[in-house]
């Protein structure tokens, strides 16, 4: 289990974490979502021995974070969210590498990262710095995962990683977990946190809500609903002027409407069609985790 | 009416070695168009953007940007360009007002235009209140915006964003899109690379690289009916691994 016990770290003025506490139950796959300077990455070097909390403490396996340091980076693989490779040597000699700091081999654990690294192999002979950002990102956490690790704690391992791989690199999460692995990780694309078992969401330094993805779509407060326009541009800017509306925002084609509880359908027709708007379609919807989230940070 | 063309890309080519990281690419991208540069990792966007920008030489192949050569004209091209790259942009170790300053000189501004700019930008970002903290000290989101505003600070006819949303929280991509169609709005076309398929579909037109070819071109809607799918996401599926029959 990983353990966070009213952890709070002040740099200076600045106070990065304000006493977070919440567990991360062994084999469960755990998100941690939140704007950038949330504290995110400051919880990360924490619990990976690399920071000392200014107050409170962490444990992984029982093992304190602080007087145990030793034991814990043996049984965790760590990938930073800045890349933690050597950009001089080639992507086989970087992965060569890590698994010989843990007395292991590429070949014992190529099981595990086979899924995300043979994407990299027609490649193992280029230098790591020759890689395109993607591609960086692969070889990280490849490099993480090498001495089959048992705690996984990931800081925005997909930022930058293309869709497809993207939904690889979840199932290659999801069958991690199978095997008994314990994850934590972050994540700014909200719909990948739809496949956590459990989502914290910090902002300003604190944990503003734990729950399901399933829980967090369904304390959605409001009636949202999607309306879909030629020019969703212009409506958005026009919609700041609708008395009934709680909140709009883009959503690839449509535009996602949060409404008072009393707005109907023809409430929003007819407020469009008095600034000469017609939409394509207006119904209501079922929110996303991103709507929920949004919600949540403003 | 056809429209202006700001770029004109044919042929364009990059190998390193062996290995072809472009491979011969040809379209266009019309004025004031946003236009979305998609596709998997390693398909070869850096690659391309860098040579549209004058940072790395094409192996053969000739493209113009802004009506210059992207080989002959470098320095007149880059007066005419806006670029944010997939890393940071900005000087870490300088406030935010520095490196707006630092970045007007460049451009060439006067102390009179750097000074009217730096208000503009301030303002337009509601940023006033850390004009002199360090940028190292500033999150992310807030980064992009400003790289993105100091990127158009000389009023470029084009702009490329590398990326300029990875990493960045739903709300803060949002505002981020919206200084593109404001950008947009003051006639500067767009050249934006993403990995999100929500922004995808903000873009006017779209091409899809897959391993240093552009395998397909068009608007979302075109996209969509040629390749049945209904999102870009799916597009993207489809065509990234080849896999189009799926
Ligand atoms: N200097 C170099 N030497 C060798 N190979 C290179 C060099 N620069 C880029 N490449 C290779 O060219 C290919 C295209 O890289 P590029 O950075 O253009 O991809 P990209 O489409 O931007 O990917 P991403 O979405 O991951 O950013 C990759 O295989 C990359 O490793
Ligand atoms: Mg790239």
């Amino acid at each position: 289990m990983i353990k966070i016990e009213n952890i709070s770290k002040n740099y200076n003025n600045v106070k990065a974490l304000k006493k977070v506490s919440f567990n991360v139950k062994d084999g469960q796959l755990f998100g941690l979502i939140g704007p950038d300077g949330a504290g995110k990455t400051s919880l990360f070097r924490i619990l990976t021995t690399l920071l000392i909390p200014s107050e409170g403490k962490a444990s992984i396996d029982n093992f304190d974070t602080v007087k145990n340091y030793k034991e814990i980076r043996r049984i965790i693989g760590y990938m930073p969210e800045r890349f933690s490779l050597y950009m001089d040597l080639t992507v086989q000699e970087n992965l060569n590498f890590f698994a010989t700091v843990f007395n292991t081999t590429i070949e014992e654990n190529y099981d595990l990262i086979k899924d995300i690294y043979q994407m990299l192999e027609p490649f193992k002979n280029r230098k790591a710095g020759d890689l395109s950002g993607g591609m960086k990102q692969k070889l990280a956490l490849s490099c993480a995962l090498i001495h089959q690790p048992k705690y996984l704690l990931l800081d925005e391992p997909t930022t930058g990683v293309d869709p497809v791989s993207r939904k690889d690199f979840w199932e290659m999460l999801q069958k991690l977990q199978t095997k008994g692995l314990t994850t934590l990780v972050s994540t700014p694309f909200m719909d990948d946190a739809e496949l956590c078992d459990e989502v914290a969401l910090i902002q300003n330094g604190e944990i503003m809500s734990i729950d399901s993805p399933k829980n967090i779509t369904q304390k959605y407060p409001h009636k949202l609903w999607e309306i879909i326009t030629l020019n969703n541009y212009h409506t958005l800017k026009i919609l700041d002027n609708f008395t009934n509306k709680i909140s709009a925002f883009a959503f690839g084609n449509a535009i996602h409407l949060a409404c008072s509880e009393k707005t109907n359908k023809e409430d929003i027709e007819s407020f469009l069609a008095q600034n000469n708007i017609k939409a394509k379609s207006i119904k209501i919807i079922n929110p996303r985790i991103e709507d929920a989230f949004m919600e949540l940070m403003t | 009416m056809t429209a202006e063309k700001v770029i004109k890309v044919k042929k364009l080519n990059k190998t390193f070695g062996k290995f072809i990281a472009v491979n011969n690419i040809s379209f266009d991208v019309k004025k004031g168009e946003i236009f979305g540069f998609l596709g998997a990792n390693g398909a070869g966007k850096t690659t391309a953007i860098k040579m549209l920008t004058g940072i790395l030489s094409s192996t053969s192949g000739e493209a113009t940007v802004a009506g210059y050569d992207i080989n002959k004209q470098r320095n007149k091209l880059k007066e005419n360009i806006g670029y944010m790259s997939q890393k940071f942009s900005l000087y870490e170790d300088l406030t935010l007002k520095e490196n707006i300053r630092f970045y007007g000189g460049i451009y060439g501004l006067s102390n009179k235009q750097i000074k009217q700019k730096t208000n503009e930008v301030l303002e337009r970002l509601n940023l006033q209140k850390i004009e002199n903290t360090l940028i190292s000290e500033i999150p992310l989101g807030w980064k992009q915006k400003i790289a993105f505003s100091v990127a158009i600070i000389h009023n470029p006819k084009i702009v490329f964003l590398d990326e300029p949303t990875s990493g960045v929280d739903p709300i803060t991509r949002r505002q981020f899109w919206n200084l593109i169609y404001q950008a947009t709005q003051d006639g500067i076309t767009v050249f934006v690379t993403t990995h999100y398929m929500d922004e995808a579909e903000y873009c006017d037109r779209i091409s899809m690289m897959v391993e240093g070819n552009i395998k397909a071109i068009g608007s979302v809607e075109q996209l969509l009916v040629k390749y049945k799918s209904k999102n870009m996401d799916e597009v993207f599926i489809k065509l990234a691994r080849n896999n189009e029959n799926i």
